[in-house]
């Protein structure tokens, strides 16, 4: 058949004519689910898990039927580690892919990008990670524990088993500047003194000088919220100079990215961390997710982290929500989220808590020994009290701000 | 007293790892003028070559000091021989070229070892100063810099092979009609410069770890230190160190890391002002 002109705009007019009428959504359309997580990149260690729990989440609630009858399709974004990249995936999962729901961000600063962009297309919002508490947005949820959760917990528990002068050594941008004035507070709450905040820039290798200064301070030991692959560095370096064995070591984000399998045990042994989740917690819902995790990802697989749980619950979370309002629609999803609706999750109950839209939910003091987090101490249904003493979405519907803690 | 000795120690290690992530590339760049922007891979390919010959049962010494340079070197002379010898002269193609080069390698190592830092702990155990303990390591470090740097200048300074790359160097029409085959000798030299890096990064690997991206922290400090230091390779390398290694550690114990790494750069951006064509452009203008 030769094509002619006068038969090809025959045929693209028939093709646009059928296109037109495909347009609104049929009852049984999937709904989408955007993950926008860093899977390459300097923060590769955080995102991969995350989004293999949030993929096992998504396959699971499909397998039982969907929500509301619809199949669940997850539109994955690989932001890079490059924060440009999360505004451009963050508005084409917003106005491209229209999503219900946005799952994503893993520093503080990669939130802060998104965050707005979502608020501004009316696209609900689950953050996952553990983070430094205060943000206070309607459209958000945040699923991860906070200092009032962690810090509060472990500050005391360091200090009674170790002394009562802290040097702190953190990542530079909001996520340690502020993480670190958390842990001066409830240090210099329970008594104790802050010998020095040092903040390091993500890609800082050689933490010689800081070694020096740190033994120079003399303090009975060292909290770490440093991040990223290049910050691993600094426990080599501290190992190596001979002083694990002499000051002692408690930290916010170590493990997070399995840094305890990374590195050898005579680097890491001893150090002491508080999270949500622990992929060895005994309990039969945790037992099972365990076993369906490593069936789906392989039984070699590392470790489920922190951050990999925080995103499987935060889309428990969604789900229920959504079965709750009977819609995917934004503000009913968000109403029915802000009943305090609650799952039976990995880690323990998890329960939304309305006025700040954070989770109450259990943690547990750990220790790093020989690549694995042995759990020493139990809290149970912790609320975030450093939110909501400054949020309340109920009073305050419009709020949109991160508070920060002042000293 | 103790901190002081301490301090110093430190103050000489980054002098020897400044001199160390530079000077391939001080050959490479100062000798050669190729902008090789894939500096930094070669570092990390270096470390990784340390690391998987580590992991296959090798002594970490034979991985860090025979293996790890081998197979950067060989990776340099491939390098040279099927990109950069097409581009001598041609220095903004040159760097167009390098810099794919360096995403490529970024990409196949990704690929091959994937994106998390991997590493092995550094030998040597620590020491006691006084009240202050540090790395047997660092010590070791300050030996490897030492000797490399007295080994390449006694290679340029008394070998026939030195006096060959250095008279290619200045003329290479006229190294050719003396007999000399200054494509061979450009193919070897750019090998050597790859495999003093390959070796250097293996030798900070203990203590940065390797990752894929991880040149991007070394690379801008490597051209800062050679074209601070300027003509005089050796000479200028080692002078640069000292001067960017001192500021830089006694800025960051005096205050925090963020301002030792402006300090560096401030002295940089200061230092190239007043001196156009770097230390040895004016001092030590007779060095090596």
């Amino acid at each position: 058949m030769r094509v002619n002109r006068r038969k090809f705009l025959q045929g693209t007019a028939a093709a646009a004519a059928a296109g037109a009428f495909s347009g609104p959504a049929f009852a049984d359309d999937p709904i989408g689910v955007a993950s926008i997580h860093d899977l390459s990149g300097g923060l590769d260690i955080y995102g991969k898990p995350m989004v293999d729990a949030l993929t096992l989440a998504v396959e699971e609630a499909n397998a039982a039927g969907g929500l509301l009858g619809r199949q669940i399709k997850l539109i994955n974004y690989d932001t890079q580690s490059n924060m440009q990249l999360y505004t451009q995936f963050a508005q084409q999962a917003a106005l491209k892919d229209k999503v219900a729901v946005v799952h994503g961000g893993i520093t503080s600063a990669s939130r802060e990008v998104i965050r707005p962009v979502l608020d501004r297309f009316k696209t609900l919002y689950f953050y996952n990670t553990q983070y430094e508490g205060g943000v206070c947005d309607r459209d958000q949820f945040d699923t991860g524990v906070t200092p009032a959760q962690t810090v509060e917990k472990l500050v005391p528990y360091a200090m009674k088993k170790w002394g009562k002068k802290v040097y702190v050594i953190a990542a530079d941008y909001n996520y340690g500047q502020i993480t670190s004035q958390w842990v001066k507070k409830y240090v210099t709450e329970n008594g104790g003194e802050v010998a020095s905040i040092d903040f390091f820039p993500l890609d800082v290798t050689n933490f010689g000088s800081t070694i020096s200064k740190i033994q120079a301070a003399k303090p009975d030991f060292v909290w770490s919220a440093l991040v990223g692959g290049a910050h691993i560095s600094f426990y080599r370096q501290w190992a190596a100079a001979g002083m694990r064995k002499s000051i002692p070591m408690a930290s916010t984000t170590f493990a997070v990215g399995n840094e305890h399998i990374v590195l050898s045990p005579e680097e890491c042994n001893g150090m002491l961390v508080c999270y949500n989740y622990f992929q060895d917690l005994k309990n039969k819902t945790n037992e099972a997710f365990v076993a369906a995790f490593h069936k789906r990802f392989g039984a070699d697989y590392p470790n489920v982290t922190e951050l990999a749980m925080g995103t499987y619950q935060g889309f428990r979370l969604w789900a229920e929500g959504v079965k709750k309002a009977g819609s995917v629609d934004r503000m009913k999803v968000i109403e029915a989220l802000e009943t305090g609706i609650s799952i039976d999750a990995p880690s323990g109950r998890v329960t939304i808590d309305p006025p700040t839209h954070h989770c109450i939910l259990d943690v547990h003091i750990a220790e790093v020994n020989d690549k694995k987090l042995n759990v020493l101490e139990d809290f149970s249904q912790q609320k975030p009290s450093d939110t909501a003493a400054v949020c309340d979405l109920i009073k305050n519907p419009n709020d949109n701000q991160q508070y920060v803690i002042k000293i | 007293m103790d901190l002081i000795v301490l301090l110093a120690i430190q103050v000489i290690y980054a002098i020897a790892s400044l001199a160390l992530i530079s000077v391939g590339l001080a050959i490479i760049f100062g000798m050669m003028r190729v902008i090789n922007l894939a500096h930094g891979e070669f570092l990390m390919l270096g470390g990784y070559a340390a690391i998987v010959a580590t992991s296959h049962g090798v002594s970490i010494w034979i991985a860090m000091l025979v293996v790890a340079p081998v197979v950067v070197g060989i990776i340099g002379v491939i390098v040279e021989r099927t990109i950069i010898r097409f581009l001598y002269g041609r220095m903004i193609d040159t760097m167009l070229a390098t810099w794919g080069l360096s995403l490529f390698l970024v990409g196949l190592t990704t690929a091959v070892f994937g994106n998390t830092t991997v590493g092995i702990s550094a030998p040597l155990g620590s020491f006691q100063i006084g009240a202050y303990r540090t790395s047997g390591y660092t010590l070791f470090v300050i030996a490897v810099a030492l000797v490399l740097l007295g080994g390449i200048f006694a290679v340029l300074r008394w070998t026939r092979l030195g006096l060959i790359a250095r008279g290619t160097m200045q003329n290479a029409n006229m190294a050719a009609a003396l007999g000399v085959n200054p494509p061979r000798v450009y193919a070897v030299t750019f090998g050597i410069g790859a495999a003093l890096s390959g070796l250097a990064g293996a030798v900070l690997a203990p203590v940065s770890g390797v990752f894929p991206t991880i040149g991007v922290a070394y690379v801008a400090k490597s051209f800062i230190t050679v074209i601070g230091g300027g003509a005089a390779i050796l000479t200028g390398t080692v002078s640069a160190s000292a001067l960017f290694g001192t500021i830089n550690q006694i800025a960051t114990f005096a205050t925090t890391p963020v301002f030792g790494e402006v300090a560096l750069l401030a002295t940089a951006i200061v230092l190239i002002r007043l001196l156009p064509q770097g230390i040895t452009g004016r001092f030590f203008r007779r060095g090596l």
